[in-house]
């Protein structure tokens, strides 16, 4: 779940033309990719923490991994959104506090992982039960290694269709 | 800078250089890791610990103020500058090698972290709480190949066991606090270093067992990246990893 900024909740001291900047970024910011896993935004993905309407607006976003080189890219992508959406000269900070977490990623983020073909992280709450095969459905799985092609995934494999697979780690 | 900005200085460089040389010893695995998986863990534990590198520093730097961002401290100190443990800077060998010391590492690191999560500098305390989900993988897999080792073929139990032998000397720094450290220590933002002994002992010592593997006899302790006296090993590795910013100073891309 996205977590919205303080400032969202206090609508009655925001003008209309600021919430409407305000809907019109998180709109753009919703069209961001991820650069690695794209099938995701980085609002699915949980990662905007607060937005500034300014202007200039201010974007910020918590890191998922400490040494995710998408990070940085993430940021220009989101500089490059805004100024198309009319936004020009955004600043992107990044906020490490609270420290991002798998629970943050958005129900249909974590839909749009499955049908992608990854796995979704389960809530860390209620950690148990099996990673199931994103294709067949399958409880019947089985970890490969806990590192994958990026920070962020894990390598499974399918004992029943036989197809590996990518599981977002729990973080 | 106050007398405590020094110490911090100094505290979170050490942090952060131990990290980051870690990091980059890691990165030369790349492409030459026993299997495909391997390859892929190794080189995301040393993304992690560039991740963790790169905060440390950049904290380091921010609190000198004297202009120097993560970047110069990394790329522009030469070795007598640099506090990383002696630990990390010791070459990969083989797998067993790289792996003993990771274990040694990292365990000391995940409860150096849990310590750094409630320091009283609020800043360490969020570089730590953000790393330990990451640290806790590293500890699981250095613990993992431990015991496969180990436990595994003749051959490669007598692998295991010499690298644990071996990297022992090198492991009492990590508990030595100096006067630095005891001050941070008394204002709350560092970890006593001594107190973390018993509870990384007993880690290390459970899994050894579990590996078949006598913990190995105290050796002489080996020490002084603490003053900058490092093993002969550092140079090289900051020839490779700093080149690009000797040949070509402030170059950017």
């Amino acid at each position: 779940m996205v977590s919205l900024p303080e400032d969202d909740a206090e609508d009655d001291a925001v003008t209309n033309s600021a919430t409407a900047d305000t809907d019109a970024i998180w709109a753009a910011l919703a069209e961001v990719a991820d650069p690695e896993v794209p099938v995701l935004s980085v609002v699915d993905l949980g990662i905007v923490r607060a937005v500034e309407a300014g202007p200039p607006v201010t974007v910020t976003i918590s890191p998922t991994y400490t040494g995710c080189p998408a990070t940085e890219i993430i940021g220009t992508l989101i500089r490059e959104k805004l100024a198309e959406a009319g936004f020009p000269g955004a600043t992107v900070r990044q906020s490490i506090v609270p420290p991002w977490t798998t629970d943050w990623i958005s129900e249909e983020g974590r839909a749009k992982l499955k049908a992608y073909g990854i796995a979704p992280p389960k809530p860390r709450a209620a950690n148990s039960g099996p990673i199931r095969c994103p294709r067949c459905d399958s409880p019947n799985t089985k970890r490969v290694s806990e590192f994958g092609s990026t920070p962020c995934k894990a390598l499974w494999r399918c004992t029943d269709c036989l197809e590996p697979f990518d599981h977002f780690k729990c973080l | 800078m106050t007398s405590q900005q020094q110490d911090l200085f100094e505290y979170a460089t050490r942090l952060g250089d131990s990290a980051l040389i870690l990091g980059q010893r890691l990165s030369e695995w790349c492409g030459h890791s026993p299997e495909l998986e391997l390859d892929m863990a190794i080189t995301n534990l040393s993304l992690d610990l560039i991740g963790q590198a790169r905060l440390l520093l950049a904290l380091a730097g921010e609190i000198e103020g004297a202009g120097r961002d993560e970047d110069q401290l990394a790329f522009l100190r030469d070795a007598l500058d640099f506090r990383c443990l002696l630990l990390v800077e010791q070459p990969n060998g083989d797998w067993a090698q790289t792996i003993a010391r990771q274990f040694f590492f990292s365990a000391f690191q995940q409860l150096q972290f849990q310590a750094l999560s409630q320091s009283a500098d609020a800043r360490l305390a969020a570089i730590a709480t953000k790393a330990l989900p990451e640290i806790a993988y590293h500890v699981r897999f250095a613990a993992d190949w431990v015991v496969r080792l180990g436990d595994g073929t003749e051959e490669s139990h007598r692998r295991m066991a010499a690298a644990i032998d071996n990297l022992w000397r090198f492991t009492d720094e990590m508990f030595l606090p100096d006067a630095v450290e005891e001050r941070l220590t008394a204002a709350g933002i560092a970890p006593d270093a001594t107190a973390l002994k018993a509870g990384w002992l007993a880690a290390v010592t459970a899994t050894l067992g579990e590996a078949g593997i006598a913990v190995p006899a105290p050796h002489r302790p080996v020490v002084g990246s603490r003053v900058g006296h490092h093993s002969e090993h550092l140079g090289h590795i900051l020839s490779e990893m700093q080149f690009m910013q000797r040949a070509y100073p402030n170059a950017e891309w």
